[in-house]
């Protein structure tokens, strides 16, 4: 256990604080990307291709060029004028080449919304009309759909030698055939899961400004404005500098807003070649098709167990659809192997993994991009549970690790510490009492009524820091008058940071948490930082936070005390209130030591330099896990396939709550879009590519009617970090599928089906019975 | 295109403007009026971010023509709370639940919950939820807009 000196008496941390952020979004007086208006600015349309694969054989803008209103219609060989390089210096992976066909499809189209040619106009409306009238000829080919066809097939991209992106694998090893050729039980099976969109209620969007001495200020819907001024400084070969990346308001991101991607670069592009100020909002149905989308992977497992129902032995072999112009591969492809043991003992295990590029949208990371690891895992399980004929709890029982077990090294070579799977197992499982569940699910069955229970444990490795996710920094401020500003390098989609961070830096300094103002969301006011990604803002932000704000507690117990002739170590900070530990006569405040460091210097100890700021550029672990143990308990219809969601009980270890409503927040969100990818949606290509859900009643999202009430479980193991914080953002979203899938599959299990192929939405229930 | 004069009470102000005839009520209050609470999630009618109260009534923006406007009484988020420091009843209790995280679909959840607020006879928590059902939300899983259907239906007994 840590311990976290608290400097004051006043506790923040841990508290459910009402959002600063809550005034003006409810109140109309949010600032989303499409409330931005830059005077003189043009608004953008695309047109994108409707063949998902072919080589463009003519184009003509001439009738959208002639229309009233139109400023401008450029194709690929129009934004060459401007030098772009699109790769992802952010996440391009080694050994991994990049699609390269220009921001506008040049030579040919490979998927179906691949952008073709972009509009400027004077309203977005004629802009609309315009890309109307853009004539495209395409010799349509047959498309790449699917990883079976990804295999066989010739590339999508023609300067590859195949389809396949990238492989890996665990190298040779002969002993483990020999450990599954003798072991006692043997349970194999695939899990399929299904292309799913991340579906932010705000769509992407952006307002490019470039001005004319070559910067650019760019209003971005994003993730994290440096990693995208980076991104951008880099695809336009600019100074870091030169391009400012300003948000306020973003409207949901889950992955998708991470990076900016060829369609939101070649804004840009048409920006510089305009030399007006473009707005280009994404529709819904180019959020649909063309924003990137995830979830298209596969795992073949076998799993060896010894006759006391040990693991003995794992081996995978995983498959993602990386779409034709993917980013952040390596998130997906690199992590759902390693992470595959979870929270068991597994002695044994090999794996391989591969990506395909096919001609459908982009993989995109979605909240939990790897999420594959703990969905076949926790499925095939229960999976094992049902053939060797014991309880799926029992069974995760006599394999999971407890905290007396670690640090314990993993059979993928992750040493996992500060966790509690054992525990939070035992603590949500104590809130069901199952035994009374399996009678009244027996019950249930008698009169044809099909109750199940469904269980899954996890690991979430949390603020993976590498490359430029490595550090962020805070610089914390106390002004004149007192006031604390506080600049970070978080960055909100909705995560409340500018109230988290408010609570660590009001507890750490002592002052009142209505004092501390956290500023976020421009690249030109901080130094460089990851925003949001990874699960990361608790971590790396909190711990910035507090480094920096401890600092400038120190500064402030040194003036008070060379002010009042005391020892430093006697300065107390309250509220905002200064006292003296043996000196009652004294009352100071924050605000008075404020008004000495910026005004007066006198009264400054020698040699300390003047103002009330400090900076911290906190570096994380490189890892922090938490983990959690979902359990649901549904009832299926097996008339009608439909799937009722009675319980949702989620236990969860993410180390000390900065505010627990928010916490439960991120847990909440994340467990119902998994809900959502396992009963509704599903992002269909038809065999020539041609996406069928285009709109959102083709691709439906749960609604308040298809949530269970959560009922949230916490322990509280610290981690190593400052404040003791582990992050929480995606691992709801990567244990609800498994828990879900496996109460309708312990629901159904008397018609001895298997259920692993997504989504289970009530017409492939209903199929899945009958067949 | 033909432009149509069109005037109508917005949050309790007339106004007036041009609008084309194909112009949306939700495009021409954000564009023209200077409401950007009301927000665009899909422009097909399902989402419900765009929802405002049109003569009472909660309706799509999205899908209401401005021209349609015309005469009409029209109320938006921004006209909810008394005072630019006020909230709504309705609008604190989504603070006090955190019942948003993102805030871009939260406009149009207020828009139906303060119309079944006033409607009479009033509606219980399941009519409510049914209700919403027609609003989308991706960041909070609805546990808190649930919870203050919850209160609001507590508060009517």
């Amino acid at each position: 256990m840590n311990e976290h000196p608290v400097a004051t008496g006043a506790r923040f941390i841990g508290k459910r604080i009402q959002r600063k952020e809550d005034r003006r979004l409810l109140t109309g007086r949010g600032t989303y990307i499409d409330d931005v208006v830059v005077a003189g600015m043009l608004h953008a349309a695309f047109v994108r291709s409707n063949v998902a694969r072919g080589q463009i054989l003519r184009i003509d803008t001439t009738r959208a060029r002639e229309l009233a209103g139109v400023f401008a219609v450029y194709t690929a060989a129009d934004l060459d004028r401007v030098a772009c390089r699109p790769g992802n210096p952010v996440f391009d992976m080694p050994g991994c080449p990049p699609p390269d066909n220009g921001l506008l499809a040049r030579t040919d189209a490979r998927f179906v919304g691949d952008p073709v040619a972009i509009i400027l106009a004077t309203t977005r409306a004629i802009a609309e009309d315009a890309a109307a009238l853009v004539e495209v000829d395409y010799r349509a080919e047959a498309p790449v759909i699917g990883i079976a066809a990804a295999k066989t097939m010739p590339p999508i991209h023609p300067h590859v030698t195949s389809n396949l992106v990238n492989a890996m694998d665990s190298g040779p090893d002969d002993e483990i055939d020999a450990i599954f050729a003798t072991a006692a039980h043997v349970v194999e099976d695939t899990i399929r899961n299904c292309r799913q969109a991340h579906m932010p209620m705000e769509t992407r969007g952006m307002v490019a400004v470039p001005d004319g001495t070559g910067e650019l200020t760019i209003h971005a819907a994003c993730q994290s404005p440096h990693l995208s001024a980076l991104h951008i400084a880099t695809a336009f070969n600019l100074n870091q500098q030169q391009v400012r990346i300003v948000g306020k308001d973003v409207g949901g991101g889950f992955g998708l807003k991470m990076s900016p991607q060829r369609d939101d670069l070649a804004v840009i592009a048409a920006a510089m070649l305009a030399g007006r100020p473009v707005k280009w909002i994404e529709d819904r149905l180019e959020n649909l098709i063309a924003a990137g989308q995830s979830r298209e992977d596969q795992m073949h497992v076998r799993l060896a167990f010894d006759s006391d129902h040990l693991l003995i032995a794992a081996d995978v072999d995983y498959d993602c659809d990386f779409g034709a112009y993917p980013y952040a591969m390596q998130s997906s492809a690199s992590l759902v192997t390693p992470m595959f043991p979870g929270p068991y003992r597994v002695p044994r295990y090999r794996w391989k993994a591969a990506g395909w590029y096919t001609n459908a949208s982009g993989i995109v990371p979605y909240r939990g991009p790897w999420m594959m690891e703990m969905f076949a895992r926790e499925t095939m399980m229960d999976v094992a549970a049902r053939q060797m004929g014991v309880d799926p709890i029992e069974l995760r029982r006599k394999n999971i690790i407890g905290k007396p077990d670690q640090p314990f090294q993993t059979a993928a070579g992750f040493v996992l510490t500060d966790i509690s799977p054992r525990e939070t197992m035992d603590m949500t499982v104590a809130a069901i009492d199952v035994p009374a569940f399996r009678r009244e699910q027996a019950q249930a069955r008698e009169q044809g009524r099909y109750l199940g229970l469904g269980l899954a444990n996890g690991i979430e490795p949390t603020t993976v820091s590498f490359g430029y996710f490595a550090s962020d920094v805070a610089h914390v401020r106390i002004e004149a008058n007192g006031r604390v500003t506080a600049m970070t390098t978080t960055f909100s989609q909705g995560h409340g940071t500018a109230t988290s961070l408010a609570q660590v830096i009001a507890e750490r300094l002592g002052v009142p948490f209505e004092d501390v103002t956290v500023v976020e969301g421009d690249s030109s006011r901080t130094g460089f930082g990851s925003g949001a990604g990874g699960s990361r803002q608790a971590v790396a932000g909190g711990g910035a936070a507090i480094k920096a704000s401890d600092l400038l507690r120190e500064k402030i117990e040194r003036i008070a005390a060379y002010a009042y002739n005391a020892s430093p170590d006697t300065v107390r900070i309250d509220n905002g209130v200064i006292t003296i530990d043996g000196a009652p006569e004294v009352r100071s405040s924050v605000a008075e030591i404020a008004q000495m460091a910026y005004v007066a210097p006198d009264r400054l100890p020698p040699d300390m330099e003047m103002g009330l700021e400090s900076q911290y550029r906190y570096r994380p672990p490189p890892m922090v896990m938490a983990n959690a143990t979902h359990a649901c308990i549904c009832e299926v219809d097996v008339e009608t396939g439909k799937v009722s969601i009675l319980r949702w009980v989620a236990g969860g270890d993410c180390g000390e709550l900065i505010n627990p409503s928010i916490v439960e927040g991120q847990i909440a969100g994340g467990v119902v879009q998994g809900i959502g990818g396992v009963l509704f949606e599903h992002l269909r290509y038809d065999e020539d590519g041609q996406p069928l859900a285009v709109t959102l009643k083709d691709y439906l999202l749960p609604t308040g009617l298809d949530v269970p009430r959560i009922e949230y479980r916490h322990m509280c193991t610290p981690s190593s970090t400052p404040g003791g914080f582990k992050g929480v953002g995606e691992g709801g979203a990567m244990i609800s599928p498994p828990t879900l899938v496996n109460a309708i599959a312990d629901a159904l299990a008397p018609f001895g089906k298997r259920w692993l192929d997504m989504p289970l939405s009530p017409d492939r229930i209903v199929c899945g019975l009958d067949g | 295109m033909s432009l149509h004069f069109i005037e109508f009470e917005l949050n309790g102000r007339q106004i007036e403007g041009t609008a084309e005839a194909r112009r949306t009520l939700l495009d021409f209050l954000r564009g023209d009026a200077g409401c950007t609470g009301p927000h665009a999630g899909c422009e097909h009618g399902v989402c419900g971010a765009c929802t405002v109260l049109v003569d009472g009534q909660a309706v799509r923006s999205c899908l209401m023509l401005a021209v349609q406007a015309n005469g009409k009484k029209v109320e938006t988020v921004e006209g909810l709370a008394s005072g630019p420091d006020e909230l709504h009843p309705v609008q604190q209790l989504f603070r006090e639940e955190f019942a948003l995280q993102c805030g871009f679909c939260t406009p149009g959840f207020l828009m139906t919950l303060v119309a079944l607020d006033r409607a009479e006879p009033r509606p219980d928590a399941a009519e409510m939820r049914e209700a919403l059902s027609g609003h989308l939300c991706r960041c909070t899983g609805y546990q808190g807009v649930l919870r203050v259907v919850d209160r609001l239906a507590e508060d009517r007994k």
